[in-house]
């Protein structure tokens, strides 16, 4: 796989953040791909939330750039359209006055502007994302009443309903069980195999294999960013977290 | 009942009743907004604020129109917003921390600023201290035109701006990334807040006036779990509790009207809190009691300690 014919979804650009003095995000230059499913892995700290909110624009960074490759249009405006964000589940209040159909029907809202209402055609939508992630019966379910896993999965509905192009998401399996990781895994996949893009604060490195194409290590810079296959070893794992110890069980 | 009968056809009751009501109406559904944002005390700091407004529109223009000093109260409760919200955003201050750091100031400087007028010969007082605790008999039938002129404007745009409103409530980073500027809809329902808070300050005064906004809100909150329906029912308190508190400050002598107003929103709030289904405190005890039966009837031991 040459890197020049690759087409990039995502180009960060001597991206550097910090909160008061101390820098998070050191100088990160990042391509990602297309089409891929990628992995954003690092130890706790190592500003993966941030990275991931500096590339939707949600805070504003000492200097660099990101620019979200498009053939038809480089206005920002536009390609706000075009991302799906899934954020972590703790950042919102749960007891908030609102059924599961609520949150999710949120996620048609980018498309319709300012004012406009959800038509029918955003109902029929929220119900279909809401079968593919399995909460179709729990629609109209208080959302204080959700498991942890339930609320993960509204918010995915939430980012699917918004049929974007590129998807992050921060840290979409915390507090799901095995199963629900792995229906998951799945849908993202078939997102994937849509030639849309999917970038995932992830936690757990033995899964990365499995579920994942491309990988990004980062702690305050990048360590290493490229196919799994190549990237993905104990040698840069080992750089990433400072550690002299085997991180990856049975690998390399 | 001919004494209520009496009172209903009275003009001057009419008046301050539609007043009342109109003012718990427009604060229940402000209020709802504030409360959800967790911002239930910047109706405390903005009336608290809007005092030093009074006194100074009163001293630069000495006139005594109800407008001119709502104008100077406007103005001094919008400046308080900004620095609270310049505050948190520029430094490491929480939210808590600005307001009761701004409201104290400006209060104090309100006080002052009256002390002084008091002092300008001709002011006889010039009606201010109405302003500290409301005085629900001077409202006027202008003042019920300014009313309902400002309660119409806040409403359409709850109305015209409910989607995103209620997206930014929820979760405000979303909001943004869906191209939804939450700084712009932050100024503007803490503007709708603000002029909300302004028009009840003749009515139950810059004291009270964070009461009128909160508890209608926070009752609803207990009975319902859908926004639409929690605006709807805080609405409904804010003015059956404007009308009944008049009436009873007009059936009973030196009940003062804005007192009676909180008094008797609070008594709805008591038992909300109490008496919801489902949120409220007996319910829940009720329930409680209800699975350790099950569970005794299940053969369970009633007497495990719990840690």
């Amino acid at each position: 796989m040459s890197k020049d014919i690759i087409d990039y979804a995502v180009e960060v650009e001597d991206l550097t953040v910090a909160y008061d003095a101390k820098p998070v995000l050191w100088e990160i230059d990042l391509k990602i791909p297309k089409g891929q499913l990628m992995a954003v892995v690092g130890p706790n700290g190592a500003g993966k939330t941030t990275l991931m909110k500096a590339m939707l624009g949600l805070l504003t960074p000492v200097t660099g750039a990101v620019r979200f490759m498009d053939k038809e249009s480089k206005d920002i405006r536009f390609m706000k359209k075009h991302i799906g964000y899934v954020p972590q589940s703790g950042s919102v209040d749960w007891d908030f006055p609102a059924t599961v159909f609520d949150v999710v029907l949120m996620g048609c809202y980018g498309k319709l502007g300012w004012i406009r209402r959800p038509r029918k055609a955003d109902i029929e939508l929220t119900y279909t994302v809401l079968k593919k992630v399995g909460m179709e019966d729990y629609a109209l379910r208080q959302i204080s009443q959700l498991s942890g896993g339930q609320q993960q999965r509204v918010f995915l509905a939430r980012a699917l309903a918004q049929e974007a192009e590129i998807y992050f998401m921060d840290e979409p399996f915390k507090g799901v069980d095995v199963q629900t990781e792995k229906a998951i895994i799945l849908l993202l996949k078939e997102i994937k195999e849509q030639g849309k893009t999917v970038v995932v604060v992830h936690h757990d490195l033995q899964t990365v294999p499995d579920y994942f194409d491309w990988v990004t290590l980062i702690n305050l810079r990048v360590v290493a960013s490229g196919p799994v296959e190549e990237v993905f070893h104990e040698d840069n794992l080992q750089k990433t977290y400072k550690s002299t110890k085997t991180l990856l069980g049975s690998e390399v | 009942m001919t004494a209520i009968l009496s009172l209903l056809n009275d003009y001057t009751f009419q008046t301050v009743a539609l007043g009342s009501g109109l003012l718990g109406l427009i604060s229940g559904v402000m209020g709802s907004f504030a409360v959800l944002r967790k911002q239930s005390l910047l109706g405390d700091g903005v009336s608290h604020s809007a005092l030093p407004g009074v006194a100074i529109a009163f001293i630069l223009l000495s006139s005594k129109n109800t407008e001119v000093l709502l104008l100077g109260a406007l103005l001094s409760g919008l400046l308080a917003t900004l620095f609270i919200i310049t505050i948190v955003r520029h430094s490491r201050i929480k939210f808590d921390g600005a307001l009761a750091l701004v409201m104290s100031v400006f209060f104090g400087l309100g006080l002052v600023l009256l002390t002084y007028v008091q002092k300008i010969p001709n002011s006889n007082q010039a009606g201010l201290k109405r302003f500290i605790f409301g005085q629900a008999s001077t409202l006027l039938s202008r003042d019920i035109f300014l009313m309902s002129i400002c309660g119409f404007i806040l409403l359409s745009l709850v109305v015209l701006f409910w989607k995103e409103f209620k997206l930014f409530t929820f979760d405000s980073d979303y909001a943004k990334s869906l191209g939804f500027s939450p700084k712009k809809l932050n100024l503007l329902l803490s503007l709708m807040i603000v002029l909300a808070i302004i028009i009840g300050l003749q009515t139950v005064g810059v004291i009270l006036m964070s009461a009128m906004l909160i508890t209608p809100a926070v009752a609803a909150r207990q009975w319902t779990n859908k926004l639409w329906a929690m605006v709807f029912l805080s609405s409904c308190f804010g003015a059956v509790s404007g009308v009944v508190g008049t009436a009873a400050s007009s059936m009973i002598p030196k009940l003062p009207t804005g007192p009676s107003i909180v008094v008797c929103i609070s008594i709805i709030v008591i038992i909300s809190i109490l008496a919801a289904p489902g949120r409220g405190i007996l319910h829940r005890m009720y329930r409680h009691r209800k699975n350790r039966l099950l569970y005794k009837l299940e053969g369970g031991q009633i007497n495990v300690p719990t840690i």
